[in-house]
């Protein structure tokens, strides 16, 4: 018990050391400004928006419709291609490890207000809601909806992220004075989509990335390619079942341990009875070890 | 076994399409910077971008 307490304690310290090392620019807290140096053409992997004070790197799904916003750009290959990259290392660790917004989720499921479900009624249904924002507010009204001028909207960005509204928005709005006289209708629902999805994650676990997270479902298509899997070894599994109790994704790990809903969270490894989850890390150190015994 | 060796197949495969994966969004990347993409990456990011917050 302690050993799978003591885990997860540090997946939580790696979540925050990794919001603070990409969130340190401590003076944009102070000025109400953000930071404008050449790192933001650098994107992070998790859902970071780019306008938060303390954000030192870029949003790789605001700066995937930047690029299809833009006049000179119909497809993104820099971004497109960032997503692949991140993707094939690594997965949907990303939400587990490294997500700002993830970590947000996780403390609030932690809260013991209410009775603890995981997942809202007609779950199979909303896990597919993702793959639609993805592809309509992400893809499509970004690079087809454009202006006189040529220049499109971020659609996700504007009406359902609810990072940008938590880590942008919220502090600018509190610092700027000047960004205070501007608030109108669209930050007003912004922070209700907010609102909705922090109540819903004290009771659900992670509501945003199981249904609405296009960064999530990028990543997800990408699990069961990716270079750090799962595996399950068939014949120490005894289909106990424990680890789909332990996953609050709700995963049947022994039959799909490369779930595009699995976030890598570990806990299902910490549960399993009889170690018959590993990591192709694990597998490949392993492997190592065992060749230059010889 | 035949089971087994079948699973080890076919995880073999996932990793060899994860590396022609990783490559390829390499490629890609490499191909976007070359581009000019991340100039508006960099613009875009080092503004307030007004949409984002819900404000504009």
């Amino acid at each position: 018990m302690e050993r799978k307490v003591y885990k997860q304690t540090f997946r939580h310290v790696v979540q925050a050391a990794f919001f603070a090392l990409t969130n340190g620019y401590v003076q944009g807290f102070v000025t109400g400004k953000i930071y404008a140096g050449g790192n933001k053409k650098i994107c992070v992997p998790g859902l970071n928006c780019y306008s938060c004070p303390g954000a030192l790197y870029a949003c790789p799904i605001g700066s995937l419709q930047a690029v299809l916003n833009s006049r000179q750009f119909s497809i993104s290959c820099y971004v497109f291609g960032f997503l692949m990259m991140v993707g094939a290392l690594m997965g949907r660790f990303v939400c587990g490890w490294l997500c700002p917004f993830g970590m947000v989720q996780d403390l609030l499921y932690k809260i013991p207000l209410c009775r603890k479900i995981k997942n809202l009624p007609g779950h199979k249904y909303l896990t597919k809601l993702k793959y639609v924002i993805l592809v309509v507010f992400v893809f499509l009204l970004s690079s087809l909806v454009k202006d006189i001028t040529g220049l499109g909207q971020p659609w996700f960005c504007e009406y359902i992220c609810p990072s940008g509204t938590l880590f942008g928005g919220i502090p600018l709005v509190i610092l700027n004075p000047q960004l205070r006289t501007a608030i109108g209708f669209r930050f007003i629902w912004k922070v209700l989509v907010l609102l909705v999805i922090v109540l819903m994650a004290v009771k659900v676990y992670r509501p945003f990335c199981k249904y609405l997270c296009p960064l999530g479902a990028l990543y997800g298509l990408c699990n069961p390619i990716s270079l750090y899997r799962y595996q399950v070894d068939q014949e120490a599994c005894v289909k106990c079942g424990a680890c789909q109790k332990a996953c609050d994704m709700d995963i049947k790990v022994w039959e799909t341990p490369n779930s595009v809903e699995c976030i890598r969270c570990g806990k299902c490894k910490n549960a399993c009875p009889t170690h018959a989850i590993t990591t192709t890390c694990e597998t490949f150190s392993r492997r190592w070890k065992r060749t230059n015994k010889k | 076994m035949k089971e087994q060796r079948m699973k080890l197949s076919a995880d073999r495969k996932a990793g060899m399409m994860g590396v022609l994966v990783l490559a390829l969004g390499i490629g890609l990347m490499i191909m976007g910077i070359r581009n000019g993409e991340v100039q508006v990456v960099l613009e875009k990011a080092i503004k307030i971008c007004m949409e984002c917050i819900g404000i504009g």
